[in-house]
Parts: C-alpha cells; structure tokens; sequence
C-alpha cells in the first residue's frame, strides 16, 4: 500500500503560469511594430539601391507609394504600379489626387511620394515620373532606397 | 472541517491563444524602415523667364552616359568612388565672394580662382541619359548629397564641436532653439544646391 502511494504521488506538474505573460510580451512588441503591408506587388519585387545619405520617412500615413520594376513574366521595359495594379505614367496624377482626396487641406503639402525602384530601372521612367508630380505640384519624393554603400550599385 | 483551497485556475490554454496571435503578428510583420534619399523637385517654371546667367567656373557638372560613366566638368572620366572628394574641392573651393561681396571664411578649400567663388554660389548640375540605370543615378545623387553632409560635418565640429548629423538627430528629439538656429546656421553656410538638367535621349 505504501509503494502505491509513492508512486502517485510522481513529479510536480511545471507551473506554466507565466508563459502567457512571456507570450504576451512577445505578442506586444510585434503587434506594436507591425506594419500591415497594404498592397500586392504584381511587379517583380524591385531591389531597390543603396545609399548611405539617407533619411526617414517621417510619418507612413503622409506617404504614396510608386513601384518601379520588371514584370513577372519577363516582358522588357519597366513597369509602374500604383495601388495594387500595374499602370501607366499617364495614370499618376489620377493616383495622386486620389491620395491627396484622402486627407485634410492642411497636409496635403506634406504629402511625400516614395519611388521604390528596381536598381536597373531606366532614369528615363523615372524622369517620366517625376515630370508628372511636378505638373500637379506634388514636390516632395523620396527615393527609397537601403542602408549600404552607394559603390555596390554600380556592380 | 478541512480548509477547502480555491482551486486554481487552468491557465495552460491562455499560452497557446497567445502563441495563436503571436505567429499571426510575426508572419505579417515587415521590420524594415522606409528609409530613402529626400528630394524636392523643382517648381514647374514660366517658360519666359530667363535663366540667370551663371558663370561656368561655378557650374560642377556631372554628365552620366547610359553605360554608367561618369564625366565630371565635361573633361574628366570619373570613378564612383572619386566623385565625392571631387565635389567637396569644389563646393569648398572659396576663391571669390558671394554676392554681398563676402569672402569665405569658412572654407578650407584651395582658393583657386579657376574653380567656385563661394559655397552659395556652387551650383551642382546633374545630367543623366535616359538609359542610365537607376543604381547609378542613386549612387550619384548619394555621392553629391554626400559631400555636402561632408562639409557640413567639418564645420559644424569645428564650431559647435558635434557633427551635423548629430545636430538633426537631437533637434528631432528636441524643440531646443539654440539647436535649431545652429543647424539654420550650418545651411545657410553650406547650402545643397543641385541642380537636374533633363536627361538626353
């Protein structure tokens, strides 16, 4: 009788009480720096330049995207896509006053357009671009690009 | 009567609820920060109004060809690397006055009367062909923005004793005045001044 009841007795069961907290903690930190990535690229994720002469970009909400790269299925020429669909440089004013309908009078100057281009895209398609945000006065850009040495790009 | 103990609650499953959300935010979160060269682009101009006329010697001009070369001053093949240490004689030359007839006194450059008179009056053009690869164009723009945080480091030791860099990282954290003046300061003395001609074709 007294050996059985040795054996039930048996190991404590682990108090796995504060794993929660551990998680939770985790949990936190990553929803905190989450960013919800708002669109698809239906381009080739373009890789984009490096540069060491960088700022960043201060409020995410103030910003629009412009992607420049190849296509996914290997058409030649660079592609743009604003949003979520592949477009043309005709197309940008029309994208930019759709961004700028998003916001209150007063921010509208702070509205920066990001250029995320492929590093061998052609300046042409850039210059394009970027004659177009002049035309409809949106003066701010920024060029996106990664920490690193300027010098790999040339490779 | 025996204390009855509260029993305690089962908090076994709250782990794997966590874990749950956990996963979700890991896989959908992107950690990297946007991060890029800012530029302001130039208002659309009347096309009546005269261009000023510049004298040459205070025009640096960098033309990229669409094989990614680099002629710098219309003379000179140019290596990546270079490009920086070239602009910085330049912009710092200091051989003449500004226009308030001002020399100076700043600079640490070499006063030679056949580069730039003053850092307010250098004037960066950048040229590039459309074929040009969007890398390069980057790297150029990175080298020119480059030498101007160059200067502007330089003098902003030598007179407050802490980098430019450094004095935009506080003045973010900060609404301190002084720090803000300095940095007014440190612009006006070294302002960036370059200048993109439409790329030839």
């Amino acid at each position: 009788m007294s050996k059985f009841k040795k054996q039930r007795k048996g190991m404590p069961a682990i108090n796995t009480a504060s794993l929660p907290d551990i998680v939770f903690m985790l949990l936190f930190f990553f929803m905190v720096t989450t960013v919800m990535r708002e669109t698809d690229l239906k381009i080739k994720k373009p890789q984009l330049p490096k540069a060491d002469q960088v700022k960043k970009l201060e409020k995410k909400s103030l910003v629009s995207y412009i992607y420049v790269g190849k296509s996914k299925d290997g058409t030649p020429g660079d592609k743009l896509q604003l949003n979520d669909r592949i477009s043309s440089v005709k197309d940008i004013k029309s994208f930019i006053f759709s961004e700028r309908a998003k916001h209150s009078e007063n921010e509208i100057p702070r509205l920066t357009t990001s250029i995320k281009a492929d590093v061998e895209a052609n300046v042409g398609t850039i210059t394009d671009i970027k004659i177009e945000l002049r035309d409809i006065n949106a003066l701010k850009i920024n060029y996106s690009t990664i920490k690193g040495s300027a010098l790999d790009n040339m490779k | 009567m025996s204390r009855r103990e509260t029993p305690e609650i089962n908090a076994g499953s709250m782990a794997d609820i966590a874990f749950l959300l956990l996963i979700f935010f890991l896989v959908t979160t992107t950690m990297d920060v946007d991060t890029g060269i800012s530029r302001k682009l130039p208002e659309k101009q009347d096309p009546n109004i005269k261009p000023p006329i510049l004298k040459e010697k205070n025009v640096f001009e960098v033309n990229v060809n669409r094989r990614n070369e680099i002629l710098v001053e219309g003379d000179t093949y140019m290596q990546i690397a270079d490009l920086r240490e070239a602009t910085i004689k330049f912009i710092d030359n200091g051989g003449g006055v500004d226009e308030n007839g001002e020399e100076c006194t700043w600079c640490g450059g070499k006063k030679d009367p056949a580069s730039s008179d003053h850092p307010k009056k250098a004037i960066i053009s950048l040229q590039s062909d459309r074929g040009t690869s969007y890398g390069t164009y980057i790297a150029v723009q990175n080298e020119l923005v480059g030498a101007y945080t160059d200067l502007r480091n330089k003098l902003s030791e030598k007179l407050y004793g802490i980098s430019y860099t450094q004095l935009l990282k506080d003045a973010k954290n900060s609404s301190n005045q002084s720090l803000k003046d300095k940095i007014a300061n440190i612009k006006k003395k070294y302002p960036q001044i370059i200048s993109e001609a439409e790329p030839t074709k």
